[in-house]
């Protein structure tokens, strides 16, 4: 018998804003341990939480990007258990009024579940709750930071539509883009700020009946999860096949050993008693509000993407930069709607423009007294030439005005001088010579000086001429026509 | 004798500068020290600090501050153990809070500060607010002035006793289902409940968060209304405080009550009613009648089933609310070799048996299966009860009862049968279940032994100037506020 894996997976992310939740204390990574605290974070007693409207905004924010609808009145509840990072020890959570529900994630996936390489998992909720504290582990005792105590927490929770461990990981990367692009969350792996619990049950292929559900809770990467779903997967179906009941339960995803281990079944499972927390008022957003929300959704990637394919007629390579990095596409769009050939003004910003940035990061990385906490110190932003002159570049090769090779000097030129490439071609003599008389002489010379390559080519050896259209590209700086120099090399050796 | 006097005797004085803030306080911290050991009204209180305080009003004073500005210049509040007032211990009654001392100011506290009031002392009350007879304090029970043999009432006992002996000049406690009214009612005293959201709760350690407010006990109605006036107002801190603005309370005092229209509930008149509080009743009754009120039966059919709903939904916000009481970061530990083995221990000996009897009935209410049986109906059931009361207001100013159903019982009568004593509370937990605004002021006294019994006056929502003006007329008719119980004639 066939079996096939059911996914769902709950993403916990961290939200951007620069408060917490409940309170006014920095929503900042990294600071000394308790030093990002107060009385409303730390539960002590008497004090009461103040909800944070940014994080209620981006969450309804999400809601939008991830086609989902908003309704209109949404409630906070107190989710109680015990554990020592938790102030309160209950969490306020969204249990059965979120502020966002029924939408889906649309993405680029080859593979089972997939039409035309595209996939769409539906989005059960997005809620908002607080995120709580960290505890570290010593030989003798434990310590706890509550700084990221009450950080704001969304989480968005799938419908069980994901089929494999592959279509998992293409989602999670699907959604991370969504919300890094519409500014909801930074979303760095590194900084703890997305984490993941994958619910995972086999059944034979054909039928409906879920499986046992088996939670991997808490995991931090998507690689993680793809490699915990690849060793998930194969064990549940292979129990099965032996004639194992599987269980509901709770499992632990080992990295080191690249094992999933149990750690409680449902009987020991929590009851959180969940009740409306009475320290809060319902929210319940008006016209004005959900439409000041609505307001900052962004094209969501794979939109894009196929917009600027379409729009642009851009190969789906180039398409693909675009929607990973927005502001390179940006700046794409704000030169290519005036340019007859949009192609060539994207192989500019993406092979010449994009690569000369990273070099210069790289260059001022390597210099002595960088400070390495000054990410993103040369951009779009701090370059000396206005975009338009991509567009004049171009403008210039595209009218055979200079040589694709001069056009390399003009760019060279223009990015460390913020010149335009008119001025840059007059200063450096670089206007094509599409003059014949000028080419006849440098091709005379060019033959007179290499009779092998002329006795090769007249012996047959046709690519010999490249050699030859060299010299000559070099005799006159780069500035002749080399369509025209291979018409009359090509008439002068045959002749 | 200065400790005696009320609020607007006492700014009358200090304006016209006949006395000093200091004298005034050391008045209040004599009589703490001459009757305070039997009283036992008071956990703490730093001397110094408050003669530091008042050194300052009186200076403020001399400098020209008015009583205009700074409603409680000079004057000496002392406030249930249950508010933060900053660098003073907080610890309800309880031992799970250790040494604890709060590194921060209430709102209100902030507001009495604002208004010039000398905050000092930590009162006594029954632990976390559970209880209406003070015996739940884990530093032992208060006992009344009338006599020290009985209970003052809770579970702001230390509230009322403080101001029933003369020990201050008013205080604050807190009202979850009559926790004001009630201790007001068996000392003697004036106690207020505002309507929910009228007073912000940030900083008031909580019981049940959807019924608790911060009212004053006070020896007039005049001082209820201008402590009110301090306390209340929007607190952006507190999400489920109102926005609506204060009035001057006191200047609805004085009118004339005539044609207003008083309910009387006619589910209030029950068996368990003691013949005295009855006929004390039934005589205030005659007086407002008197002062030209109009007193109209009314009907709160839901009032049964009041107890049962407030003991659900008081218990299960609790046993969310006293979560935090785990050992972890702040009060006291017990350890343990994990951390469940901990939190066991440290709760286990550090809450009193009434609170762990109310975590565990909360608990339950919440729990996955009984949720909806409980919970979820109880909750029905106050929005009934709240409909009862909105209902009757439209055909009523406000409505009259007795606050408690007897007067003072001795300490250790009751304390062996829990059910007894929740369905004392049968007269003020509507109240809270409903939201609207209570008061207590004395309408007489048991004739053997003698012991004070409370008139309570129930009022609409953010309807507190009409009920103080109620209040206020019913008292100038009457001389019952002006007694003094034994320990405070001294």
């Amino acid at each position: 018998m066939e079996y096939e894996a059911v996914i769902g997976l709950e993403t916990h992310v961290q939200l951007k804003t620069k408060s917490k939740m409940w309170c006014g204390c920095a929503n900042q990574y990294g600071a000394e341990p308790n030093t990002n605290v107060c009385p409303v974070c730390l539960g002590l007693p008497g004090v009461l939480p103040v909800p944070n409207d940014e994080a209620l905004r981006l969450t309804v924010l999400t809601g939008f990007l991830l086609n989902c609808e908003i309704p209109r009145f949404a409630k906070f509840d107190r989710k109680s258990y015990f554990y020592p990072d938790m102030p309160k020890n209950y969490q306020i959570t969204q249990y059965d009024k979120p502020s966002t529900a029924n939408g889906f994630v649309e993405f680029e996936f080859n593979g089972s579940g997939s039409t035309d390489g595209r996939s769409r998992v539906r989005i059960t909720r997005a809620h908002l709750e607080e995120d709580v504290g960290k505890s570290t582990h010593f030989e003798r005792n434990s310590g706890l930071d509550f700084n990221r105590a009450g950080v704001p927490l969304m989480e968005i929770v799938s419908e069980p539509d994901i089929t494999s461990a592959d279509m998992a990981y293409e989602y999670l990367n699907a959604l991370k883009e969504i919300l890094v692009q519409g500014g909801v969350s930074d979303c760095d792996m590194e900084k703890g700020q997305v984490r993941c619990d994958v619910n995972v049950s086999v059944r034979p292929v054909g039928t409906k009946e879920l499986g046992a559900k088996i939670e991997i809770k808490n995991m931090n990467s998507f690689s993680g999860v793809r490699r915990a779903l690849d060793y998930e997967i194969p064990r549940q179906i292979e129990a099965v096949k032996r004639g194992e009941k599987l269980i509901q339960s709770t499992r632990r995803w080992d990295d080191v050993a690249g094992i999933t281990e149990q750690m409680r079944t449902k009987e020991d499972a929590h009851d959180y008693r969940y009740f409306p927390d009475p320290d809060l008022m319902p929210s319940a957003p008006d016209e004005a509000w959900i439409a000041s929300v609505k307001s900052r959704v962004v094209e969501l990637p794979e939109a894009r993407k196929q917009r600027l394919m379409r729009e642009y007629q851009l190969p789906a390579g180039d398409a693909e930069v675009f929607k990973s990095n927005v502001e390179l596409g940006n700046y794409f769009e704000g030169i290519a709607k005036q340019a007859k050939n949009p192609k060539a003004v994207a192989n500019w910003v993406i092979n010449n423009l994009q690569a000369r940035i990273a070099e210069v990061s790289m260059f001022m990385m390597v210099e002595p007294g960088f400070n390495q906490t000054q990410m993103g110190f040369f951009g779009l932003d701090d370059l000396k030439f206005k975009p338009e002159a991509i567009l004049e570049l171009v403008n210039l090769v595209e009218s055979k005005a200079i040589s694709h090779s001069a056009a390399q000097q003009v760019f060279a030129e223009m990015f460390d001088t913020g010149k335009s490439p008119a001025l840059i071609v007059q200063e450096k003599g670089l206007a094509q010579v599409s003059d014949t008389g000028a080419i006849e002489k440098f091709c005379d010379e060019a033959i007179a000086a290499n009779p092998n390559p002329v006795a090769d080519y007249k012996a047959g050896k046709l690519a010999a001429l490249n050699s030859l259209k060299g010299q000559v590209m070099k005799l006159s700086k780069g500035k002749a026509n080399p369509a025209l120099v291979g018409e009359i090399l090509e008439r002068k050796l045959k002749s | 004798m200065l400790n005696q006097l009320t609020i607007s005797e006492l700014t009358a004085k200090l304006a016209k500068r006949e006395v000093s803030s200091r004298a005034a306080t050391q008045a209040c911290l004599d009589q703490i020290a001459r009757v305070d050991g039997q009283v036992h009204a008071f956990l703490n209180h730093d001397a110094a600090d408050a003669l530091a305080q008042a050194d300052a009003a009186d200076k403020a004073i001399a400098a020209g501050a008015t009583h205009a500005q700074q409603p409680l210049l000079g004057v000496p509040i002392a406030v249930k153990d249950v508010i933060a007032v900053k660098g003073q211990p907080l610890t309800c009654g309880s031992k799970i809070l250790g040494k604890f001392i709060s590194p921060y100011d209430a709102t209100v506290t902030e507001k009495l500060r604002a208004a010039g009031a000398i905050v000092f002392g930590r009162l006594n009350m029954d632990e976390f607010a559970m209880g209406s007879s003070t015996e739940n304090s884990a530093f032992g029970v208060t006992r009344n002035p009338w006599d020290t043999a009985r209970i003052p009432g809770g579970s702001s006992g230390g509230s009322a006793a403080a101001v029933a002996a003369d020990e201050c000049i008013a205080t604050l406690g807190s009202d979850t289902g009559g926790s004001v009214r009630q201790p007001a009612a068996n000392c003697g005293c004036v106690g207020l409940k505002p309507t929910y959201g009228r007073v912000s709760r940030y900083g008031l350690v909580a019981f049940a968060s959807s019924l608790d407010q911060i009212g004053p006990l006070t020896k007039d109605v005049r001082d209820a209304a201008t402590m009110l006036k301090v306390i209340s107002g929007h607190d952006q801190r507190d999400s489920t405080s109102l926005p609506e603005a204060v009035p001057d309370f006191s200047a609805s005092l004085g009118h004339s009550i005539k044609g207003m229209k008083l309910g009387l509930p006619k589910e209030y008149m029950i068996g368990g009613l003691d013949p005295e509080v009855k006929l004390a009743v039934e005589a205030a009754v005659a007086q407002l009648t008197k002062l030209g009120a109009e007193i109209v039966e009314i009907s709160l059919p839901h009032t049964d089933y009041a107890v049962a709903t407030y003991y659900i939904i008081a218990t299960a916000e609790a046993s969310a609310n006293l979560a935090r009481f785990d050992g972890i970061r702040y009060g006291a530990r017990v350890d343990g070799a994990d951390p469940i083995e901990l939190y066991s221990k440290t709760r286990g000996a550090g809450f009193g048996a009434e609170v762990k009897r109310r975590i565990i009935l909360g608990t339950y209410v919440l729990s996955s299966g009984y949720h909806d049986a409980y919970y979820l109906r109880a909750q029905k059931v106050r929005t009934l009860i709240r409909q009862d009361f909105l209902k009757a207001f439209e055909q009523v100013d406000a409505i009259v009862a007795p606050t408690t159903p007897t007067a003072a019982f001795k300490i250790g009568e009751k304390s062996e049968d829990p059910l007894q004593l929740y369905l004392g509370d049968i007269f003020t937990l509507s109240c809270n279940l409903a939201g609207i605004c209570g008061i207590s002021v004395p309408c007489g006294f048991t004739k053997s032994p003698k012991l004070p019994i409370g008139l309570q006056l129930l009022g609409r929502p953010m309807g507190e100037a009409t009920l103080l003006r109620v209040a206020h007329a019913y008292e100038q008719g009457t001389g019952w506020h002006q007694e003094k119980s034994p320990l405070a004639r001294g």
